[in-house]
């Protein structure tokens, strides 16, 4: 500690304090340009300067540690008159556009201008910025003259997103800041806005067709609904609309977005949501009452009830809150009268789930997204993560500027391979191979940690036995890489103290999936990598509240908290709460789903908030299905592909308008909150299923979501202290089992959840369907950075649509030689299962003869891709089939 | 290979010989030329009359060498060649005077008068170089080989005692090599005076495996030349001084950050890291001590502002030339976060000799606070423009009038600029005042890198600080606000002020930015770009008050103010007036009185300040 005078009152500070950071504390606020906590000093708005010893010379109290003795003056009349010359200065050449910029009230310029006294009337003419407005990206515009070259967008690009896409050009007056040669297209950007949420000023705006002034939005502290991150934000809101997107500081995104989180709104507010209940006839739909949908739905209900008792199905939802997910379960289960409750989940992380559940004792990920900074290596495999977990992503890149290793086996060559440390490309649907081949090589060189096997494992001498002889020459040939590269892979991989693996669909959606997700369980257990801070293994869960629904039992084995539903004392425990009998037997998965509505097994189905028709496996089987069915329901935002086949839509509210919590891909449970009211008659989901509950004679009566958060914690030990009153703004990850419970940051400390770590001999087989003479290509799928799933969301923002406009597919420089393709052709690509068209990308990212298909479009790639199931989970086989260049659809 | 002490020793004794005997130090038949390769020189040709030397020399089959040297420092009256060990000095030779030396000196004996230097006061002419009052005053520390040896010939370097600075050094303990370098007072000759030694002691209070030493040759300062003659002079000796260094604070690596626009400093300079290298000078295991160093040169692209020391490593590392936030300072922080030492070049040149000689004798010379001497880019209205070394403590007059030898056409004394654009300007009434970096400082001017700026009474002080303030607005590098905006603000202000369209609170306004741009700005360019302003109001302030009040230029520089140009009756016809004009409004026979047609003239002032009779006057 040191003792020095601010302002003449005595103070004690840290060593190691700024000046800044000590005056905020007391309450003293220093005016501040270019400084953000959480970039480099830039010391260069020169706002914040401090008289020190009665020097002459001034010095920036954001870079001036503490030190003994110092006497500092934040106001003295030498101070206030520095800092008014430098306003003077910056508002000189600043046009003088307040009244018409979209920034005043948000604007720091005006603050100050206005706290100092600057006269409009500039003290300082010589002349104006002048530089065109730079409109190039998509998202925001770049106004050179608003800005003052604070610096922050270049260093946020650069620190923050290790981007580094924005920089300076020229120098003295005529410096601003752009792209790289000025043009977006040919930047690095990825469209984040971070720029635009640190700008000061109006130089970095948002592409807003809403005129709104800021003094009469208010603003809500929410979670963003795009992907598993869970990144805080406020919806800025304007006459009922929501105008804006900010990120919050204080959340675990840093006050980071991606191009989704930041720009992608325009759906709330869409001309195209549904705003009534819509009740098809004769083919058509037409417009209904609430109470007309809910007495057919009741009516249906009761007939198909009478005929086929057990043809009763739901697909939950990871889009929408936990408690909603809790009350639609809660329908299937005490309502419909069986467990055939289940959600996308089974598409993407069933595998982790099924895997981890088995050799952990918990499926999800063992490290939070605050730890990933302070990993010493990190390896991705099978996740884009830039793409599908941009946040995160940058984090990683922090961490690798920090000094972290970066290794990635990938079959694409992804953002992160180019700043890796070693990348390998392997052959889609490898990954069994890969991780034993790297395990052969760590216990061969005796890399691994035998005494963490000793004291916290167990199964390791089987699993010595199924890997000694899996050579990495063995493994090399089956991914499609050298032994070297397995090797260094592993050399790397356990030389960390705290290790890192992400992983996603790339992992998981195979038919060998489980066991692609036990081997890499295998692999953290051999070098005593999970259970420790920053080190651990790490699905990347895909959907804003993909965690919650299954925490929420929105799966055909599980009730609440992974509890099953064949275990007699949870199920008693249910039974005894709701009041009913409960099925013992586990449900249907989703492709068993479609398989009974295509055999007339499921007669009644009830969809709420997923696509199917876009994000299954075969589309003509699921399209098929879904024209078989006896009577459907979807509850859902936009008129969906799948709710088009739909015997009854019910208009549900978006999380904008409603209250509740998703569970993020760290397992942390968060708020959103209503920032607008339900557009037109839709109703939150939870009104909705509640209504439809009481209607079908379960009559329930939640006040709030409040309400029913309570009455499932009681049910569910690992949300036990999930106390509303709790959550507060950071929220609190499970396990957190009493109203003490500070939440568990990391999983598996000291014990694994089922005791002791098991490892499980794995053995590698080829995807179900492999290329041949017929199909000799191999489709991998997987998502782009700008949109989201099944694009309900992301389509409805014109700039997202200018990235990515369309279904494409991409080939390497060989594959597009082989068959004559030129970039941006259109050609249609067939499987065994249907044929699709896609814009040619000719990439060098790819191997030959493997192409990549995002799966976001509908009758895309899912028209190609394999139903091939996973023994164990029945996880469909997304990521690997056999395909071809066709010349027709 | 030089492998070690003894290597260097024969090195030393085979080659002392050639330059002891070229310098007239030990008997010789032989005779050498020297001809001056600094870049002043060869814009002059110096290059081709090195050739027809040559050329000349073989016709005559003589045997003689021709040596390509660094600056003799005396520009003025470049290019100069020198025959040794006569030291018979011949100034301002053209390629065609070359047959006439070598056959009147190299092969009739005889001393070719032509091209001697006329000492203009006393019409003689001066055979030596000791003959040349220019040199009279001046101490050769940093520059003792510039004009002396080959500057691409390694070997005449060691023939000086070269790297016997290094090995004396690698004898000590690196704490004893910078005790010696504190003891000797040497401060920073880039500008700053910060103490070198206690500098050094910084980085190596710091234990890192990885320091670096880096030599800031980025001269930026208009009319500024130091740093490039002693580059191209003699590069070798900051080698051997950044090895000097590198070994004190446990460094092992060096970057010499020189600007593109020095093609030939960068030249030599390049051969001497390369000589040096195959000499085993630079590498591995130097003088066999087990001391490891090397270094590479990195080009600037020119920008002024990399000079400033955190912007040279943030250039070094590949980013943008812009400076950062101190602390950390460099010796802590500084190359890629590792513990750096930056030097100037003149700084490293002096460092050898500070070492071979002693504190004691380096501290000998100069003032108490402000040891050795101090190279001085001479320029503007003096006779002797140049390059010149002096010791700490000299006046201004003495530099002006005896070294400088006084104002061109005896014009009346106005200013003088030292420190280059971040410096001041300094006038009649401090002439007697003593040169060192405090009492500079004190006077409101500073030492900077040593460009000196001479100004008659042709010159306004007003406009003179609308030119370096201009100057500065082109080279801020627009990160902080008082600087890049400030400039040009106070730019807009004198501006104002040159056109008789300012108000007399328009002063207020400019010291007040000025103050607020020193005292708040990010880097020394921001904190020193007002100075030539400062000191204009400080000692020229009436100035200032005649242009805003009476609309009145006294210089007759301010076009704005000027009405019209008027040939007096001091008009002897010589035309030179009429001959220049760019829009031809001058009209008159030779030997009478011209006149200026007042419609088409567009008053740029070249008449005026082309007259040698003063006869032109303004209205």
């Amino acid at each position: 500690m040191v003792k020095l005078k601010i302002n003449g009152k005595s103070v004690e500070a840290e060593v190691g304090t700024t000046v800044l950071e000590l005056t905020r504390e007391m309450g003293i606020e220093i005016p501040t340009l270019c400084h953000d906590d959480r970039l480099s000093k830039e010391t260069s708005c020169r706002l914040c300067v401090v008289e020190v010893n009665k020097d002459d010379k001034l010095l920036t109290s954001c870079n001036l540690p503490v030190q003994e003795g110092m006497e500092i003056e934040t106001h003295s009349e030498r101070v206030v008159e520095a800092r008014k010359h430098n306003l003077s200065l910056l508002w000189g050449p600043h046009p003088n556009e307040c009244v018409t910029c979209e920034a005043s009230g948000n604007c720091k310029l005006e603050k100050y201008n206005y706290e100092y006294d600057i006269p409009v009337e500039p003290e300082f003419p010589a002349y104006k910025r002048e530089e065109p407005l730079n409109e190039s990206n998509h998202f925001f515009t770049i106004d050179p003259r608003k800005c003052i070259l604070c610096g922050k967008c270049v260093r946020m690009c650069d620190e923050q997103m290790g981007i580094g896409a924005l920089g300076y050009v020229n120098r003295g007056k005529e410096t601003f800041v752009t792209f790289g040669q000025d043009d977006f297209e040919k930047a690095k950007c990825v469209s984040c806005g971070n720029c635009v949420s640190v700008c000061p000023t109006g130089a970095l705006m948002p592409k807003n067709k809403i005129k709104y002034r800021n003094w009469e939005t208010t603003k809500t502290r929410t979670t963003c609904p795009y992907c598993g991150v869970g990144c805080q934000i406020e919806l800025v809101v304007s006459k009922g609309k929501v105008v804006r997107v900010d990120p919050v500081v204080d959340g675990i995104n840093q006050g980071l977005l991606c191009v989704k989180g930041k720009f992608a709104y325009n759906f709330i507010n869409h001309e195209g949501r549904l705003t009534t209940p819509l009740i098809k006839e004769d083919g058509e739909f037409r417009e209904a009452s609430w109470e007309e949908a809910y007495a057919l739905i009741a009516k249906r209900f009761k007939e198909i009830k009478a005929k086929n008792p057990d043809g009763f199905a739901g697909l939950a939802s990871a889009r929408v809150t936990n408690e909603e997910n809790y009350l639609f379960m809660k329908m299937v289960r005490a309502v419909f009268g069986n467990n055939n409750v289940d959600h996308c989940a089974r598409l993407c992380h069933a595998s982790t789930v099924s895997g981890l559940a088995t050799t952990l004792g918990s499926g999800a990920m063992t490290n939070s997204i605050g730890e990933v900074i302070n990993h010493d290596v990190i390896f991705v495999t099978g996740s884009n993560t830039t793409s599908t977990h941009p946040v995160i992503a940058s984090y990683m890149k922090q961490a690798v500027a920090r000094g972290a290793k970066l290794i990635v086996a990938e079959p694409r060559e992804i953002d992160l391979a180019q700043m890796s440390d070693l990348f390998v490309q392997i052959q889609p649907g490898s990954n069994v191979a890969l991780f034993k081949g790297m395990a052969h090589h760590i216990y061969k060189n005796n890399l691994h940690s035998p005494e963490y096997i000793n004291e916290r494992t167990e199964g390791f001498a089987e699993f010595v036995e199924s890997i000694k002889n899996f050579t990495t020459e063995e493994a090399a040939e089956i991914c499609g890489c050298t032994a070297k590269e397995i090797e260094e892979l592993a050399e790397i991989y356990a030389s960390g103290d705290k290790a890192g693996i992400y992983y996603a669909m790339g992992v998981t959606q195979h038919s060998q999936g489980t066991n692609g997700v036990k081997s890499i369980a295998n692999l953290g257990l051999l070098c005593g990598n999970i259970g420790v801070e920053s080190g651990g293994i790490n699905p990347l869960r895909g959907q804003n509240n993909v965690q919650g629904a299954c925490d929420m039992g929105g799966l055909p084995n599980n009730l609440t908290g992974y509890q099953k539903v064949f275990n007699d004392e949870a199920r008693v425990k249910f039974e005894k709460a709701w009041g009913v009998e409960l099925d013992p037997n586990v449900g249907l998965t989703v492709p068993r789903m479609m398989d009974g509505m295509y055999s007339g097994d499921v007669g009644f189905m009830y969809v709420m908030g997923e696509n199917p028709i876009v994000s299954d496996p075969d589309i003509n089987h699921v399209i098929e299905a879904f024209e078989k069915v006896e009577f459907l329901v979807v509850q859902d935002i936009f008129m969906t592909e799948t709710a088009e086949y739909a015997d009854v839509v019910l208009p549900a509210s978006t999380y904008a308008e409603k209250e509740g919590t998703f569970t993020n891909t760290e397992r942390r449970v968060q708020f959103i909150h209503k920032a607008i009211e339900p557009v037109g008659d839709s109703k939150p989901d939870w009104v909705i299923l509640q209504e439809v509950m009481t209607a079908l004679g379960y009559p329930q009566d939640f006040e709030s979501p409040q309400e029913i958060m309570d009455e499932l914690r009681r049910l569910t030990p690992i949300y036990g202290g999930m106390d509303y009153d709790r959550l507060g703004t950071v929220g609190l990850q499970w396990p957190c089992t009493d109203d003490e419970h500070p939440g568990t940051r990391y999983l598996h400390k000291g014990d694994f959840a089922r005791g002791k770590g098991l490892f499980t001999p794995v053995e590698y087989v080829n995807p179900m369907e492999m290329a041949d003479d017929e199909y000799p290509l191999t489709l991998t799928t997987g998502r782009t950075l700008y949109h989201y799933h099944t694009i309900t969301m992301t389509d409805k923002t014109e700039g997202i649509m200018a990235m990515v406009p369309e279904n494409f597919v991409e080939v390497s420089e060989g594959t597009a030689h082989e068959y004559g393709l030129t970039d941006k052709q259109r050609v249609y690509i067939s499987s065994r299962r249907g044929t699709t068209e896609a814009v040619v990308l000719v990439v060098d990212t790819i191997k030959d003869n493997v192409i990549f298909m995002p799966f976001h479009f509908a009758r895309g790639a899912n028209m190609l891709t394999n139903t091939a199931l996973d023994e164990f989970c029945d996880i469909p086989e997304l990521k690997v089939c056999a395909a071809k260049f066709d010349d027709k659809l | 290979m030089i492998q070690n002490i003894n290597d260097l020793l024969n090195h030393y004794e085979k080659h002392k010989i050639k330059v002891m005997k070229r310098h007239g130090e030990m008997p010789t038949e032989k005779r050498e030329v020297l001809v001056c390769a600094g870049t002043g020189c060869m814009s002059s040709k110096s290059m081709d009359l090195i050739d027809n030397l040559k050329e000349a020399i073989n016709d005559h089959n003589l045997d003689i060498d021709v040596h390509g040297t660094g600056c003799f420092g005396f520009c003025e009256k470049g290019p100069i060649v020198k025959v040794m060990p006569d030291d018979t000095f011949y100034s301002q030779v053209k390629p065609s005077d070359a047959a006439g030396i070598v056959e009147s000196h190299l092969v009739n004996d005889e001393v070719f008068t032509k091209k001697l230097y006329t000492n203009p006061e006393t019409k003689q002419k001066a055979e030596k170089t000791s003959d040349i009052p220019f040199y009279a005053k001046q101490v050769r520390i940093a520059l003792r080989n510039c004009g002396f040896i080959d500057a691409e010939c390694i070997d005449e370097y060691i023939g000086t005692l070269g790297y016997q600075g290094l090995y004396k050094a690698l004898q000590m303990t690196p704490q004893e090599v910078i005790d010696v370098v504190k003891a000797s007072g040497l401060r920073g000759r880039g500008g700053g005076g910060f103490p070198t030694g206690l500098k050094w002691q910084f980085a190596s209070n710091n234990e890192t495996d990885v320091k670096y030493m880096v030599c800031n040759a980025d001269e930026g300062d208009p009319g500024a030349f130091m740093d490039r003659s002693i580059l191209e002079g003699d590069p070798s000796s900051v080698i051997e001084a950044m090895a000097i260094g590198a070994y004190a604070i446990g460094a092992n690596y060096g970057y010499v950050y020189v600007r593109a626009e020095y093609p030939t400093a960068v030249n030599r300079l390049q051969k001497a890291i390369e000589q040096a290298r195959e000499y085993g000078l630079l590498g591995e295991n130097i003088l066999g001590t087990g001391f490891n160093y090397d270094m590479e040169i990195r080009l600037g692209a020119g920008a002024f502002v990399c000079g400033e020391e955190t912007a040279l490593i943030a250039s070094i590392e590949g980013e943008r030339g812009m400076p950062r936030t101190k602390p950390p300072f460099p010796a802590n922080e500084g190359l890629w976060g590792a513990p750096t030492i930056i030097n100037n070049v003149e700084t490293y040149a002096v460092i050898p000799q500070i070492i071979m000689n002693g504190a004691d004798w380096f501290k000998s010379i100069g003032t108490e606070k402000s040891s050795g001497t101090k190279v001085f880019a001479l320029g503007g209205k003096v006779k002797n423009t140049g390059l010149i070394e002096v010791p700490m403590g000299i006046t201004l007059r003495e530099i002006i009038y005896d070294i400088g030898g006084g104002m061109t056409k005896n014009r009346k004394f106005k200013a003088v600029l030292t420190g280059g654009p971040s410096g001041g300007c300094l006038s009649e009434q401090h002439l007697d005042e003593i040169v060192d970096f405090d009492h500079l400082k004190e006077l409101g001017s500073m030492m900077g890198s040593g460009g000196m700026i001479v100004l008659d009474d042709k010159s306004c002080m007003v406009d003179i600080a609308k030119f370096y303030i201009d100057f500065m607005v082109d080279e801020s590098c627009g990160k902080c606000t008082p600087c890049r905006e400030g400039t040009i603000q106070m730019y807009d202000i004198l501006n104002k002020i040159t056109s008789g369209k300012a108000t007399i609170e328009d002063i207020d306004l400019l010291e007040a930015v000025a103050h607020s741009t020193v005292n708040t700005s990010l880097c020394g360019l921001g904190q020193t770009a007002p100075n030539p302003i400062l000191s204009t109001l400080q000692y020229f302030r009436e100035e200032y008050i005649d242009h805003i009040e009476n609309h009145k230029c006294e210089a007759s520089v301010c076009k704005d103010l000027i009405s019209k140009y008027v040939i007096t009756d001091a008009c002897t016809g010589c035309t030179i007036c009429a001959k220049n004009c760019p829009v031809q409004c001058i009209s008159g026979e030779r030997k009478s009185l011209h006149v200026i047609d007042h419609d088409a003239c567009i008053l740029c002032g070249d008449c005026f300040s082309r007259c040698p009779f003063d006869a032109i006057v303004t209205e």
